[in-house]
Order: structure tokens, then sequence, then C-alpha cells
């Protein structure tokens, strides 16, 4: 617990190189971070703003298990009523979830294999090998981080209209199956934790680049892959700009599927719940299993980027 | 980021079997195959060399240019000509007039303004509150872990599920709010979507629920960071837990502050989503009089509802207008910061 709550970092990169990194801090700095006991005062704010986060959670999970007409009611229902399988089943069905909930694994899945696979090779390319160009294509992917979505939202509709790719799941794949973000930060964990000696005693042994990847960076880049992959996730899964104009209801994803409940496909409130809970489930879960390891990349990622 | 590592009990490779890759020639006269392989060998290793990076970083590039680079340029150049989405084969030129008639256009000019002000009521907040959380955090805790994933359990929930949960509490004559307000003393119900501001606010909680947790990481990890013994000369010093936090917290996170401003200010200047769905049925008006209608809401209306492809180019591109002119300013207020800290 203690090197948890001094170092997040290692929780992400694993014990492997936990010893470098308390290395790495030595110079100027014994001890960095700050441990003062935390009063009541600190616990009561904490706890409150806790209940805040989970709230709209909670009770989507309430409003969901309710009727409509108790919805439209006053005092708003705190508890747990019996009506959610009944709200989940309608759900399920009148607004194509199981589909979209497919779709999205799919889409979500694919984007994640992608990015991860690009982001680690490219990472390591930009890290530990030389060539022509090096920093001028290293500046144009930060550069590219800048670039808004809406800004290629125009010339895709055209183009996946011309290839009728309407509604099928490629067209939501294939624009961010690679991640200009991934690739930065991958790099930056590679250059730190793929020592460039493993990689010349390699090259001295006679193996080629692809080998090396196999065989040296991919196991060394693991820890930050896993981070990568869940937070590529995460942001697959929801995401809701171009999905909502590339697909439609025939074949949505999950986030277009609750689009279309919000937007007056179905008028009962309590089933709109129970399709938001669906939607959101399978990332809770992810969340409830590998919450410590997200929360250790996202801090990673901050203290490095 | 120079710090290349000598120590190599760090990461263990596993032992690479020397030289196993595949070769060519076997069966012929034992002398000359050795030279042969040899000088096939280090062919092949001078071409994996030079040519294998860009093998590396293609994969990233190739779609790069496809879904980025090109319609990038595209959406340029079609900002330069009427294309209907009823008729895409027909375009015509007319030069500017995509964007003069932007200039002249008071949707335009309302979406800009309501990008604006949504963006600073739920990104200045969102900030205030999770430097004060990773304060609170960065004590000696118990259930520390719990409270940083319940307060990152909110990114995990996708816009559209979060948004449907804000609207229903949000409702006028049986929402949660309301009826919280209620019972604190305004007994007059709040129609949150018709006003103006009110509608602006509720879009910005939204916003605010679902990234406080997420920049709260990042400052306590930037915390986590600042040497202990900064703290410890301060307190000798005779420097109070606020005094501590004001003299030596922010100025030591004035680099990850930065960070998150530009991060929240290209997300406030991309928003969509929530005023999307919190709009209900013709969510992309922003609002029966545009009053939470965003320039993401505006670029959506005018392409997909009226068909103007090329206006909706045309606003595209000035919305990144605008992100470069925000990165520029914030690269100037970094520099003068620099300047008169540290020159």
């Amino acid at each position: 617990m203690a090197t948890i709550s001094t170092n997040p970092a290692d929780q992400a990169a694993g014990t492997a190189d936990a010893p470098r990194k308390a290395k790495r801090r030595t110079p100027g700095a014994p001890k960095a971070g700050r441990q003062l006991h935390a009063g009541p005062f600190t616990y009561i704010v904490l706890i409150v703003f806790t209940a805040v986060s989970l709230f709209p959670l909670i009770w989507t999970a309430i409003a969901a298990s309710r009727t409509n007409s108790r919805l439209a009611q006053t005092p708003p229902p705190f508890w747990f009523g019996s009506n959610l399988f009944s709200n989940l089943q309608t759900a399920w069905t009148e607004a194509n979830l199981s589909t979209a909930l497919l779709n999205t694994a799919i889409v979500a899945g694919s984007i994640t294999i992608g990015t991860v696979l690009f982001s680690t090779i490219a990472g390591f390319a930009f890290a530990k090998l030389q060539f022509k160009m090096k920093n001028f294509l290293l500046m144009l992917t930060i550069g590219t981080m800048m670039v808004p979505p809406q800004l290629s939202v125009v010339p895709l509709f055209l183009w996946i209209a011309d290839l009728d790719w309407t509604n099928h799941l490629q067209a939501v794949i294939l624009p961010t199956f690679v991640s200009a973000f991934g690739v930065f930060f991958m790099r930056q964990y590679l250059s730190q934790a793929l020592p460039t000696e493993i990689i010349e005693a390699a090259r001295v042994d006679g193996a080629s680049s692809l080998r090396i990847v196999w065989h040296v960076v991919f196991p060394a880049a693991r820890p930050a892959m896993a981070v990568l992959g869940m937070l590529t996730f995460v942001a697959a899964w929801n995401d809701f700009f171009w999905p909502i104009i590339a697909l439609t209801q025939e074949n949505p994803t999950v986030q277009v599927a609750l689009t279309s409940l919000g937007r007056g496909y179905i008028p009962d409130e309590s089933v709109i719940m129970a399709g938001a809970l669906l939607g959101t489930l399978p990332l809770l879960l992810v969340f409830v299993i590998f919450g410590k390891q997200i929360v250790g990349g996202i801090m990673q990622g901050a203290v490095k980027g | 980021m120079a710090s290349e590592i000598s120590d190599m009990t760090a990461v263990t490779a596993p032992p690479s079997e020397g030289g196993a890759a595949p070769r060519g020639g076997s069966g012929r006269p034992r002398d000359a195959r050795d030279e042969r392989r040899g000088r096939w060998r280090s062919r092949r290793y001078r071409w994996d060399v030079k040519a294998m990076p860009y093998a590396f970083v293609s994969p990233f590039f190739l779609f790069f240019a496809a879904f980025g680079l090109f319609p990038l340029i595209y959406t340029g150049w079609s900002s330069f000509y009427r294309v209907e989405l009823t008729n895409l084969d027909a375009r015509e030129f007319v030069g500017f007039h995509n964007y003069t008639r932007l200039l002249e256009d008071e949707f335009f000019w309302n979406a800009l303004k309501n990008t604006f002000t949504i963006g600073v009521i739920s990104t200045v907040p969102q900030l205030l509150i999770a430097l004060g959380l990773a304060h609170l955090l960065n004590y000696k805790l118990r259930g520390s872990t719990f409270f940083r994933v319940a307060m990152l359990t909110p990114y995990a929930t996708s816009v559209a599920a979060a948004t449907l949960v804000f609207t229903l509490m949000f409702g006028t004559d049986y929402g949660m709010i309301n009826w919280a307000l209620e019972h604190l003393g305004f007994s007059h119900h709040i129609d949150w979507r018709a006003g103006t501001w009110s509608s602006q606010i509720a879009v910005s909680s939204i916003v605010i629920w679902r990234w406080t947790g997420y920049n709260t990481l990042i400052y306590l990890a930037a915390m986590q960071a600042v040497p202990h013994d900064l703290y410890e000369s301060a307190a000798l010093d005779g420097a109070s837990r606020w005094q501590q936090f004001r003299h030596v917290t922010i100025p030591m996170l004035r680099p990850t502050i930065l960070f998150t401003i530009v991060v929240s200010t290209i997300g406030a200047t991309q928003l969509f989503g929530e005023p999307f769905l919190f709009g209900g049925p013709g969510g992309e008006k922003g609002g029966s009089s545009h009053q939470f209608q965003t320039l993401g809401l505006y670029l959506y209306e005018q392409g997909w509802t009226n068909y103007h492809l090329g206006r909706a180019s045309a606003i595209a591109w000035a919305m990144f207008l605008l992100l470069l002119l925000i990165a520029a300013a914030n690269g100037l207020v970094a520099r003068w910061l620099r300047k008169n800290h540290e020159g």
C-alpha cells in the first residue's frame, strides 16, 4: 500500500522496473510527495464528492427499476423498485441493444488492438531507432493530437457514402484505428523502460528488428500496453460524434442506440434509464476489475506527458 | 527524457537465440556458402536497420494520412464549394462565400458565444474542484484507492448515458434537482432547458461531473512528484498548510495546470454530445432559441439537418483556427510565466 500511495507510476508500470524508478528520482529529491495524515474534514469532503460521483450511476439503476409513472411523481424514488428486469427487457429489444452491444464490443476491441499494436511499434521506433526525418515525423505526430475530429467529418462522411460503408462497422473502426496520443504515450514509456543496451546486444546476436520487437519490446512494453489498451477501450466504447453520423438504428453502437432512446424513440423514462444502464454496465465491470490500473495509467501518463 | 538507463536489472529480456533468423542457401559448397551467407547477412542487416524503422511507423502514418490528413485538406477544399447532402456530385465553387457568410451569420456568433460561456462555466469550476480534491487525496488516507477509482467512474460513463440521467434529474416538474431546490426554499420550479443560463449550467454540470475526477488524478500525480523537502523547509519557516499549498504546491503544479487548461479548452471547443442529447429531439438546434447551441451542434445542424456540407466544412475550419489561436495564446502565456518566474 505504501508504494502505491507514494508512487502511482509503479502501479501501472509493474514491479519489474520499480527499482529503476526509485533510482531515477534520487537526484535532488530523496522523497517526493507529502504524507501528512488526513483529518476528519478531509474524509468528509472526499466522501461527499465520492457520493456525487457515484450517485447518478446508482440513481440510473434505481430509475431503471421503477415504472414510468412513478418517475412522474415527487418525491423522486430513492430506493429500488421491482420493474428492473421488465425494463431491461424492453430496452434490450426496443433499442436494438443486443446488436448495439455486440457491435460496440467489436468496434472497441478492434480499435484497441490496432491502436496498441501500431502505437507500440511506432513508439519503439521513435524511442530507440535512428532514421531520417525522425524528429519531423514525431513533431507531426504530436501536432495531429491538436486536430479536432470535427475537421474530418465532412470528407469522411462523403467517403463512406461513396464506398457504401454507411451502417458498416468499418466506417467507425478505421478512422480511429491508430492514435497519435498512443504513439506518443508508448514512445515516452519505452524511451525510459527499455534499455538501449538490450537492443544492441540482441543486434549483435543477429536478431532482426522484428525479432527484437517480438522478444524484447513487447515484453518490456506490456504494462504500458495494458494501460493504453484500457484507455483506448473506454474512449472507443464511449465515442459519440462520428458514430452517430456514420451509423443508424439499423446497425448501431451502444451510443447510437442510447441517442435514439434519448431523442424520443421510446417515451418511457424508466426504459431509457434501463438502456443507459445496459450500455454503461460493461464498462463499469471493466472499471471494477481494472480500476486501480486505469487510475495508475492516467496518473503515469500525466507525469510523463 | 534524457535519462537513458544504464542498469540492466530493470528489464530482463528473454535471451535471443543468436542469429536464428531464416537464412538462405543450404546445400552449396561450404566456404562459398559461408561467404555468400555472410554477405547476404550484412546486406540484410543494413536493410533491416535502415528500412524497418519506417515499417514500424508506417501503419500509423498510413492511417493518419488516409483518415486524418486527407480529410483535413479536403475539408478546407470543400469549404470553398457549395456542396449539398441531397446532391453530392453537384459542387459549385463559391470562393470565400461560406466563410463571409459565416461572419454575417448570427447563429454562428451565437454558437461561438455559447461555446465560450459553456466552456468557462464548465472548465473553471471543474479544474478548481479537481485541484482541491487532489490536495485532499494527497494526504495519507485510508481507502485512497477506493476514492480514486470512485471519482474516476464518471469518466467511464458515456456522454450518452450521463446526459440521459442528468436530463431526467434536471426535469422541470419531477426532476430531482428541482425537488431538492424546493426543499432548500426555492418554490419556483426552474425550466432548466428553457433559459439561457439555466440550460448552459445544466449542460456544464454534465461536463463537470464527467471530467473532474480525471483532472483530479492528473493533479494528484503532479503533486506527488513535488519534492518532499520543499514542504519541510516551508514548514520550518512557519508556513501554514494553506500557505504551503499556495506557495509550494501551486507554483510547482504550474505546467500541469497549463496542460489541463489546454486539454479542457480543446474539449470545450468541441463540445457536442452533452448539449445534443440534453436538447432531446432536434437537439442539434441547442434549444428552442438556440440558447445552448455550441459550434459542434451548429456544424451538425448545417451539415446533417440542413444538408449544407460546404458550410459545415467552413465551420469546422473556423473551429480549428480557434483552437490554433487558443494554443498560440497558451504558448505565449506559458512563455510569459516562465520569464517572470525564472528570468
